[in-house]
């Protein structure tokens, strides 16, 4: 076993243990204790905090691109932004910003 | 929400009416509920289906073997958080990062948990420890949502649900990464599939932009990555993720202060 290996392993037991442990709390555990305020307020904005912060530097410095910014991954990220906040529907989301990268991309090539 | 506490006389007619349709989902056995939670869960597989071929394509991409992919799959069973770890992992962020971050990504499903404690907190401790395992976001969406719609559903009935649509939800999620897996050795590099994760992510945090708080928060965690994205890889979204989180609660305070204030 290389030592990636091991490294991805020790990934899925820890985070598969914590993700657990998470889930289980307040039906474990804590039970009908209610959140305290603040937790609850904070907790609403982990998605909008976490899943931008992942995706913001994929789209600025594409990796497919040597970390060239890249016009058609832009707008494609832009459109998909535009087409998830209007529509609210992630699955037409998806589509577009990948028509729009699939389209861009092939009028540059 | 019972009336429990009401006048001792019962009074069948100060009772609301139920619906047809009210009778009929109390009526229902357990095993009828199995049923019914499947297939109310059947329209998300468009979207965990696809979500979890690409999981086994980037997978794949990154250098996993299937029983890592497979190991994912059941044992973390979070999708967003399984896309973080895998794509930290190929960039060679610290281990200790790399779970973090992927940690951060699943802090949501506590709020789940606690939110179906009342509906499903007198269940035995196994049951529990069950449903704590397969609560995900499809599962918990339909469940709450059946719950709130018929409060009067036993506990039993309830539970039910929750595992029909978990049985409908994780199953195929399992699979469909494992796919996913055998099948990314085949696509090409032209389709570029690196920008799968992000437009995948934008996708899903868009709907959520209801508010300006979330808006505020969104704003921040992008702009605050950016800067931090000097630093060693995965360390930058571990220092702005908590701050668009206080960001988006301080916003949300402030303007429900300022809304109390209007009102006094």
């Amino acid at each position: 076993m290389t030592g990636f290996d091991l490294k991805v392993w020790f990934v899925i037991l820890a985070l598969g243990l914590g993700t657990y442990l998470i889930r289980w709390s307040f039906l474990g555990v804590i039970g009908r204790r209610a959140i305290p305020e603040w937790a609850a307020r904070a907790l609403r904005y982990t998605a909008v905090a976490v899943l931008p912060a992942i995706a913001a530097p994929l789209v600025a410095w594409p990796a497919a691109t040597g970390g060239q910014p890249d016009p058609a991954r832009l707008t494609a990220a832009a459109v998909t932004l535009g087409t998830g906040i209007i529509t609210r529907n992630m699955l037409l989301a998806i589509v577009a910003g990948m028509v729009t990268l699939f389209g861009m991309l092939y009028l540059w090539a | 929400m019972t009336s429990s506490k009401s006048p001792p006389v019962p009074a069948p007619e100060a009772e609301p009416a139920l619906t047809p349709e009210q009778r009929r989902v109390l009526a229902r056995g357990a095993a009828q509920c199995v049923t019914h939670g499947a297939i109310q869960a059947l329209p998300f597989l468009l979207v965990l289906l696809p979500f979890g071929l690409l999981f086994g394509v980037l997978a794949a991409e990154s250098g996993l073997h299937m029983g890592q992919v497979l190991g994912f799959s059941v044992l973390v069973l979070a999708g967003a958080s399984q896309f973080t770890a895998v794509q930290l992992l190929s960039d060679h962020a610290p281990t200790v990062i790399v779970i973090l971050s992927a940690l951060a990504v699943n802090l949501r499903l506590a709020m789940y948990s606690a939110s179906l404690v009342p509906w499903l907190g007198d269940a035995k401790p196994r049951q529990r420890a069950l449903l704590a395992y397969l609560l995900i976001d499809q599962t918990y969406a339909l469940s709450i949502q059946q719950f709130e719609a018929h409060p009067k559903l036993r506990l039993d009935q309830r539970l039910a649900y929750f595992f029909g649509t978990a049985l409908c939800c994780c199953i195929p999620w399992v699979f469909a990464s494992a796919l996913g897996f055998r099948l990314g050795r085949a696509i090409p590099e032209s389709w570029a599939l690196d920008f799968a994760l992000p437009i995948t992510f934008l996708a899903m945090v868009a709907p959520m932009l209801r508010t300006p708080a979330h808006l505020a928060a969104a704003g921040v965690s992008i702009v605050a990555t950016l800067v931090f994205s000097t630093l060693p890889s995965g360390l930058g979204i571990l220092l702005a993720a908590p701050l668009a989180m206080a960001t988006g609660a301080l916003v949300e305070r402030h303007l429900e202060r300022k809304k109390a204030e209007g009102a006094a």
